[in-house]
């Protein structure tokens, strides 16, 4: 039963259509490294009745010849999308029992496109955080060195963890500041990024909505292609969603990167990085450069504002995103002699720390008086960052960075807010300018930590990056497996 | 202080001398669209509590607002109506505050990019006069839901059926200076909306509703400090409110206080307003652009095809009034005030003597319309009747006292005129030697008043007059009675 793990998503869904084996087996598989991984804390709901039957109905189409492209693909999904009937609480205490009535664009595509839900994974709360230790029932385990709890990073630290333990085929997550590629990075995963505006957010619960953008977690590149090519579509509910055909990506995995020129951001190469990840950004460098790439020294001078601008901009949007989350209509409900106190209670007792400090922040920027200072400079500074890639890409195609600073930390290590949200320096970037962007395992650090380095593209594409990132993981092998996984 | 000075409308005689009104006006008008202006739900009045409520309505987890094209389309027409400038970017904002009735936490309005900006209209004011107020912005938002207050001892109802509602922010300029012309600011908004289509006006249904701001001043001096008396719904209400906040500020100006600046709430049973919360408690609203909606966009030729829709407004339509049907500017500013007046009166007065019909629409059946409580659109005396009536008026077939009984007879039977007088032969009676034999009967039935007005008694005349009339039970033509009878009493 075990060998069905090793199956990483593209090759389980030729073995279905070759009838090597069943969906029903294969998703059963899942449920056993579910049980035996549940230590790690990925998964926040299971919802097995629900996935046999998605897998018989798929076994059935199999059998027909009308299998659709994740057809029997067992995957799990980040807790910020909302699944008709399956609670979705965002990790947060204050949807504790939240059960829409509906489902997201992306999954339903996903659903629609054969895919079986195992169940839900958890993440930081509201998506808020890099080290998944925000969610309201508690960190989320990394499966490397398992001995040690690392952190699975986040806010998307149950699907990374999850993919890498192998008890999700894939996994859904979103990305606001580097949500995807930091976990994935952390995990040894691929983490992808597209563009904003190629997922619909419609049914995704709202961090910053200028910025949140849905992405698959997978084992490979070609993984990720799979997955994005059923996740990405025009949605007419989502106003900000873009009306542009995506190109199939599996037609863009082995087109190679011959003459194309990628450039090497100098201000991602400071002080703080460690020497490992250092290390492997060269190696990166040079397996790009011989595989037919040319190598082009570039600058990104607002770089350094990013992270700034980000923590002004994301936490603003926030800050009036949240503010339906009132105990009036759903969700949990403190009772109160006023309305104010019911607000207070609710609210004070519904969130956590992190999402506090956030709307705190984001409250505090938009103020008046202080809205011109802080929101209005930051969305100046933001439309630089913007204008530095647009300008960069008109010399280079790709831009190759590290996706962190350093390999996963030990969890519980209470670290100060700041130090955490260093974590996204390297993300966060294409994150305000709406790039692409997608992280790939490419070696282990000294310790035996993933390390992780990102490609970054022109907007919408995709389909470039998909290409390009498909040169580098066939150049770095990184054929390892978490100590954590399931067996 | 001096009895005997004229006070023009809006200005108040204190104790130490005449202040002037300052009034600027900020109204809501609900724009006449079947669902609301992010979602697909309903925007009807009426329906059962909280059930034309969408996803989006209830603010659920990752729903998204998607702007509602045809209420794009109305606020441009009203802004082309109002003479004002159509903004080819704007943008809509976020005005973050926490109340239960509004789901978001949030209303999504417009702040600093609306999507009208200046403009000016005409107002007609009870005098004949007429002047111009400018118009600051247009610009669009969302309905917050309504709170229930009064249906449990300890628990607020909410009913969400009215959040999301589009509505129409319209702002004039402080150009206002009277309570009379505020009305009148109204009542020409009003009569824009309707025009155009862009909203029923329907004040009781809520559909139309105003913020006043006043604050008073002495003759050339610089503004005042102002209070806002929110919500008001009856153009009555408004004239009241102002004239009553006016009157306090004085007092308090007059005593030597000063105004503070703050929100007031006008009260229908004791004709005054009352402090609903001071500029200090004023929300943050912390409002930025929406990050769920794209700027709305317009090119110059969307808009010229917009204009092209425009019907012709009542500006245009008065003037023509009067150049076309030679009647009074007063007349027709009443003509134009609904369309279906225009419209009614364009029928009935087509190829008839224009100002005997604006008379008979505006004096007769605007009057037993209002008696009976019946909408003109629903009058039972159709605008070819009405016409045809003024003919047989004009052409003599009838007089105007046989006239108003016909008139009296079409409002019950809705029957045309011509049928109701042949039916109870009401032509007049022209001919010389009919009328003759009644005058010789009323001679010889008369003959000692004859004597005394052949002997200097004159006034008498015209009790043969009267009584030959009554004897044709009103048919004769009084033209010819008149004259004939001259004639026989030489």
């Amino acid at each position: 039963m075990s060998d069905l793990l090793k199956f990483d998503l593209l090759s389980a869904s030729i073995a279905l259509k070759n009838k090597e084996f069943s969906s029903l087996e294969l998703t059963n598989a899942y449920f056993e490294a579910i049980e035996q991984t549940s230590a790690l804390g990925a998964y926040l709901e299971i919802v097995k009745d629900r996935s046999m039957d998605m897998a018989k109905a798929s076994d059935k189409n199999i059998k027909n010849g009308t299998a659709r492209p994740l057809e029997g693909l067992p995957i799990g999904v980040k807790d910020m999308f909302c699944t008709k009937d399956v609670k979705t609480t965002a990790s947060s205490k204050i949807l504790e029992n939240f059960c829409p009535t509906y489902e997201s664009t992306v999954t339903q595509n996903l659903w629609d496109d054969g895919a079986v839900m195992l169940g839900k994974l958890s993440c930081d709360e509201f998506a808020m955080g890099s080290s998944n230790e925000t969610a309201a029932k508690g960190n989320v385990v990394n499966p490397w060195l398992k001995n040690s709890k690392m952190s699975p990073g986040g806010s998307s630290g149950g699907s990374a963890s999850a993919v890498a333990a192998r008890s999700a085929l894939a996994a859904t997550g979103t990305d606001t500041g580097g949500s995807i590629r930091q976990p994935a990075a952390f995990c040894g995963i691929t983490g992808f990024k597209p563009t904003y505006g190629r997922c619909s957010r419609w049914g995704i619960v709202a961090f910053s909505s200028s910025l949140d953008q849905a992405g698959p977690l997978t084992r490979t590149v070609s993984d990720a292609a799979l997955m994005l090519n059923s996740m990405a579509s025009y949605d007419k509910k989502d106003s900000t969603s873009a009306n542009l055909e995506m190109p199939d990506l599996m037609n863009y995995l082995d087109k190679g990167i011959r003459g194309k020129k990628i450039g090497i951001p100098k201000e991602y190469t400071q002080d703080g990085i460690s020497e490992d990840i250092v290390l492997f950004y060269e190696k990166s460098i040079n397996w790009l450069k011989d595989s037919g790439a040319e190598i082009v020294p570039v600058s990104l001078p607002h770089t350094k504002y990013a992270l700034p601008v980000y923590y002004i901009i994301a936490p603003a949007e926030a800050s009036s995103n949240l503010a339906r989350y009132d105990g009036v209509r759903y969700g949990k409900r403190n009772e109160a002699a006023s309305l104010d106190e019911m607000y207070e209670i609710t609210r004070g007792n519904g969130f956590g720390e992190e999402v506090k400090r956030r709307i705190m922040i984001g409250t505090y920027v938009l103020s008046s008086g202080y809205y011109d200072a802080y929101y209005l400079k930051a969305q100046k500074v933001r439309r630089l960052i913007k204008e530095d890639f647009d300008n960069v890409f008109e010399e280079v195609d790709y831009i190759l960075t590290p996706s962190t600073p350093t390999t996963s930390f030990e969890l519980g290590k209470k670290q100060d807010p700041l130090t955490m949200y260093l974590n996204d320096i390297f993300t966060v970037p294409a994150s305000l300018a709406g790039l692409p962007g997608i992280s790939l395992p490419v070696g282990l650090d000294k310790s035996g930590l993933p390390i992780g380095i990102q490609l970054i593209a022109n907007s919408f594409d995709e389909p470039g990056l998909i290409s390009t990132a498909r040169v580098l993981e066939r150049s770095a092998e990184f054929n390892f497996i978490a100590d954590g996984a399931a067996k | 202080m001096n009895e005997s000075i004229n006070l023009k409308p809006g200005q108040i005689n204190g104790e130490k001398g005449i202040w002037e009104m300052v009034i600027g006006l900020e109204i809501h008008a609900q724009i006449s669209s079947k669902s609301k202006l992010f979602s697909g739900a309903s925007a009807s009045f009426g329906a059962e509590a909280n059930s034309n409520v969408s996803l989006v309505d209830a603010a659920m987890p990752g729903m998204l607002p998607v702007i509602n094209e045809f209420c794009v389309e109305q606020a441009v027409k009203t802004g082309l109506a109002l003479n004002a400038k159509i903004n080819n970017v704007s943008i809509f904002d976020r005005k973050n505050y926490f109340y239960a009735d509004l789901p978001q936490g949030y209303q999504i309005s417009q702040f600093t990019k609306p999507i009208v900006g200046e403009g000016e209209i005409i107002i007609d004011l009870d005098d004949g006069l007429q002047t111009t107020v400018g118009i600051e912005r247009l610009h669009l938002e969302q309905d917050a839901g309504k709170s229930l207050h009064d249906q449990h001892p300890s628990k607020s109802y909410i009913d969400l059926n009215r959040t999301g509602v589009a509505l129409m922010e319209i702002v004039s300029k402080p150009d206002i200076r009277s309570p009379q012309e505020a009305g009148a600011y109204v009542k020409k908004i009003r009569s824009i909306l309707r025009y155009v289509g862009a909203c029923d006006g329907n004040m009781e249904e809520g559909s139309l509703r105003a913020d006043c701001n006043v604050s008073v001043r002495k003759s050339g001096e610089e503004f005042g400090t102002r209070c806002e008396i929110k919500n008001l719904n009856s153009v009555r209400f408004i004239i009241q409110a102002i004239q009553s906040e006016a009157e306090r500020q004085v007092e308090i100006l007059e005593e030597g206080g000063k105004i503070n600046q703050e929100t007031r709430l006008f009260d229908t049973s004791t004709g005054e307003t009352r402090s609903m919360r001071s500029k200090e408690d004023a929300h943050d609203y912390r409002y930025f652009p929406d990050p769920d909606l794209l700027p709305l966009e317009f090119s110059d030729s969307w808009v010229q095809k917009i204009r092209e829709t425009l019907p012709e407004l009542p500006d245009s339509l008065k003037k023509r009034l009067v150049t076309d049907f030679g009647i009074t500017p007063y007349d027709a500013s009443i003509l134009v005030e609904e369309k279906d007046y225009v419209d009614f009166y364009q029928k009935a007065a087509n190829g008839k003597d224009g100002k005997l019909t604006a008379n008979w629409m505006i004096t007769e059946l605007f009057g037993a319309l209002k008696k009976e409580n019946i909408s003109l659109s629903n009058s039972p005396i159709s605008p070819e009747n009405l016409g045809q009536l003024i003919a047989l008026i004009s052409d003599g077939t009838i007089s105007g006292k046989i006239a108003k009984d016909v008139f009296a007879e079409m409002m019950i039977s809705k029957k045309s005129p011509s049928d109701i007088v042949k039916e109870k032969g009401l032509e007049q009676v022209s001919d010389d030697t009919e009328i003759l034999k009644l005058i010789d009967k009323v001679i010889s039935e008369n003959e000692d008043k004859i004597k005394d007005y052949l002997g200097g008694k004159d006034k008498l005349f015209g009790f043969f007059v009267g009584q030959v009339m009554k004897l044709s039970q009103g048919k004769a033509n009084p033209g010819i009675v008149n004259k004939l009878l001259k004639e026989k009493l030489k």
